[in-house]
């Protein structure tokens, strides 16, 4: 990453935070308000996590003024963006915060679902841990529901706790309409032409499991927000019974054909 | 270099050299040469000889062609230097006017020959054997999905037609598929690599260890939480599975998509709160990546025997299709293979749709 140097910028229209999101690399983060950073209720407790906090945040908020040499700088610039970090955490869960990370999400900012069937489903950033220096920031697909790695190494290193274990959950709870349906299709193994019995075996035992989840949804009057359902209850399971045995779903295939 | 004929590069090998071919096997001219490996593309590639005479960088051979070698022959011995007769000359000019005309649309011609030769070949012994080097190269890349551990994934068609859909990489530890990475493998065409190869290849090398690398994690909170994970998973999968069981299916237990099951699953949560499946941004997905504890439960064929024995009133073996399993592995009865209902929407119209039983059940 390129240090931010405001020596060289001459005329200080370039501020601290502008020039991090705009830094390569830092396309996931948002930028935080200068009001947000301003207000010390909001970095309570950042002081012991953050070495030379002052100096960092001075430097966040454009008011640095300390008279450094480069190796010292050097470890204040590191600082300064660490608290960046962690007060995005903070920050991206706050109405503002989610406001500004949905309009990044709509436009894919993030990067798209890998998974083929998730049909290029907008990503979110996400972190496994909320505690800093645990592992690395992740990318969770709505649609199918799991954890994908950044493509791109420059993301692969960045901290998951500046983005946190609920972030990306909140924003679906806020914005329920920004849901994606979710889809039943999936892909089925096959050698020539025929479906591999291992891998249709687990399907079959699987799509078991998600009519139980269905019906317990059912029964609670909860949507259960799949686009295709009537088609692959027809396709998966033969008859609509509920609860069928294996056995019993592997007999419907093998006697009704 | 002795001779300039060495160092030119065959089509093949430039073809495969090209910025987006890296999944591509070379394809040996041996099993070009095969007519049989050829069957059936004649009619599904324009300018097929001149495009089969390109990828085996013969030079075209019209009768025209073949005179002029012969007079080449005779000429070489009177004639030094760059004047030649004008007949030559002029069969040469017409030569060259055809290839000029004609040479982008042999050009696309030879790739859609080499890539259907291509998906026969990476199904075939020495092809799938050039492509397991590369798998084990990691050359196709590892699977997008967390909790599979960077397992290595294959490159797969979902048509075996081409002009539907670009290369695909399917994961072995999800059985999942996923779009590559990098854009430049986004012209490349999935039907060069069919729908067979991926299925086949894990099943002609059953004895691959596919599970990837356990250690994705970096700091020493997460390492617990994976060595937790990790108990609790050889806790839920070895002691939930029979240990004398070494096959379901046709697949060793810990191969059969390890990256799914207890401990690999997203569980979403708010401030360390579960997000309950009945909320409306809930859970729906979970079944996408769950996996049995006790991977018996999906041997379908024992169980269906084990309740018809009992009760005697089972189905006329009309209405099932028998397939012995060959190599008689654990069970020596013979499996029974559900035809299942639906005549498969996305396919190629291969055969009918029921499952096969591992290789043995394939051939
Ligand atoms: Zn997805
Ligand atoms: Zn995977």
């Amino acid at each position: 990453m390129d240090d931010f140097n405001s020596e060289t910028d001459s005329d200080y229209t370039s501020y601290w935070r502008d020039w991090f999101i705009s830094s390569r690399g830092n396309e996931y983060f948002c930028e935080i308000d200068e009001e947000y950073l301003t207000d010390r209720f909001n970095l309570t407790g950042l002081n012991t996590e953050v070495q030379y906090y002052q100096h960092a945040l001075d430097l966040v908020t454009d008011v640095f003024d300390f008279d450094c040499d480069d190796d010292m700088r050097e470890a204040i610039e590191k600082s300064a963006r660490h608290l960046y970090g962690l007060v995005h955490a903070r920050y991206i869960v706050t109405t503002r915060g989610l406001a500004k990370m949905l309009e990044k999400f709509k436009k894919s900012d993030f990067g798209k679902c890998p998974r083929v069937l998730c049909e290029a489903q907008p990503l979110l950033p996400m972190g496994q841990s909320d505690v800093a220096n645990t592992s690395p920031v992740k990318l969770y697909c709505a649609r199918c529901e799991d954890l994908y790695n950044p493509k791109s190494s420059r993301h692969a290193i960045i901290d998951g706790a500046y983005f946190g274990t609920s972030f990306h959950n909140i924003l679906f709870q806020v914005y329920p309409a920004m849901l994606p349906p979710k889809s039943q299709r999936r892909y089925e193994p096959r050698v020539f032409g025929f479906r591999v019995h291992a891998a249709a075996s687990l399907a079959r035992w699987q799509a078991d499991e998600r009519e139980k989840m269905k019906e317990r949804l059912r029964v609670a009057r909860i949507e259960t927000g799949f686009e295709d359902e009537d088609e692959e209850d027809e396709d998966d399971l033969g008859e609509e019974d509920e609860e069928m045995e294996l056995a019993d779903a592997f007999e419907s295939a093998v006697v009704q054909h | 270099m002795s001779s300039s004929s060495q160092v030119t590069e065959s089509w093949i090998s430039s073809f495969c050299g090209l910025l987006g071919h890296e999944y591509f096997a070379e394809v040996s001219e041996d099993f070009i040469e095969d007519d049989f490996n050829l069957t059936g593309l004649q009619s599904q590639v324009p300018m097929y000889k001149e495009a089969l005479e390109m990828i085996l960088d013969v030079e075209p051979e019209d009768d025209e062609d073949e005179e002029e070698e012969e007079e080449e022959d005779e000429d070489d011995d009177e004639i030094l230097g760059d004047e030649k007769p004008s007949g030559y000359r002029r069969a040469n000019d017409r030569r060259h006017l055809r290839i000029a005309s004609d040479l982008s649309v042999i050009e696309s011609s030879a790739e859609l020959l080499y890539g259907l030769i291509h998906q026969r070949y990476i199904t075939s012994r020495p092809g799938i054997q050039q492509m397991a080097e590369k798998y084990e190269l990691q050359h196709f890349g590892t699977c997008p999905r967390v909790y599979c551990n960077s397992c290595k994934v294959l490159p797969v068609g979902l048509n075996d037609s081409p002009g539907h859909d670009t290369v695909k990489l399917f994961c072995p530890s999800c059985l999942d598929v996923y779009t590559p990475p990098n854009s430049r493998f986004q012209t490349v065409d999935g039907a060069f690599f069919g729908t067979t190869f991926g299925s086949l290849f894990f099943m002609t090398f059953s004895d691959l260890d596919i599970g990837g690398s356990r250690n994705s994690s970096t700091g020493a909170a997460d390492a617990l939480l994976a060595i937790q994970a990790a108990q609790q998973e050889v806790k839920n999968r070895r002691d939930a599975t029979p240990a004398h069981i070494t096959s379901i299916n046709g697949v060793a237990p810990h191969n059969l998509a390890p990256g799914l099951g207890p401990g690999n699953i997203y569980e979403p949560r708010i401030y360390g709160f579960r997000v309950s499946e009945r909320a409306r941004s809930g859970p729906r997905m979970k079944w996408l990546r769950m996996r049995p504890a006790d991977i018996t439960e999906l041997d379908e064929t024992r169980r269906y025997w084990e309740e018809r024995e009992e009760d005697g009133d089972r189905p006329d073996d009309d209405d099932l299709n028998m397939v012995d399993v060959q190599e008689g592995k654990a069970d020596r009865r013979k499996k029974i293979v559900g035809r299942r209902r639906r005549a498969n929407a996305s396919g190629n119209g291969g055969g009918s749709p029921m499952d096969t039983n591992g290789v043995g059940g394939v051939g």
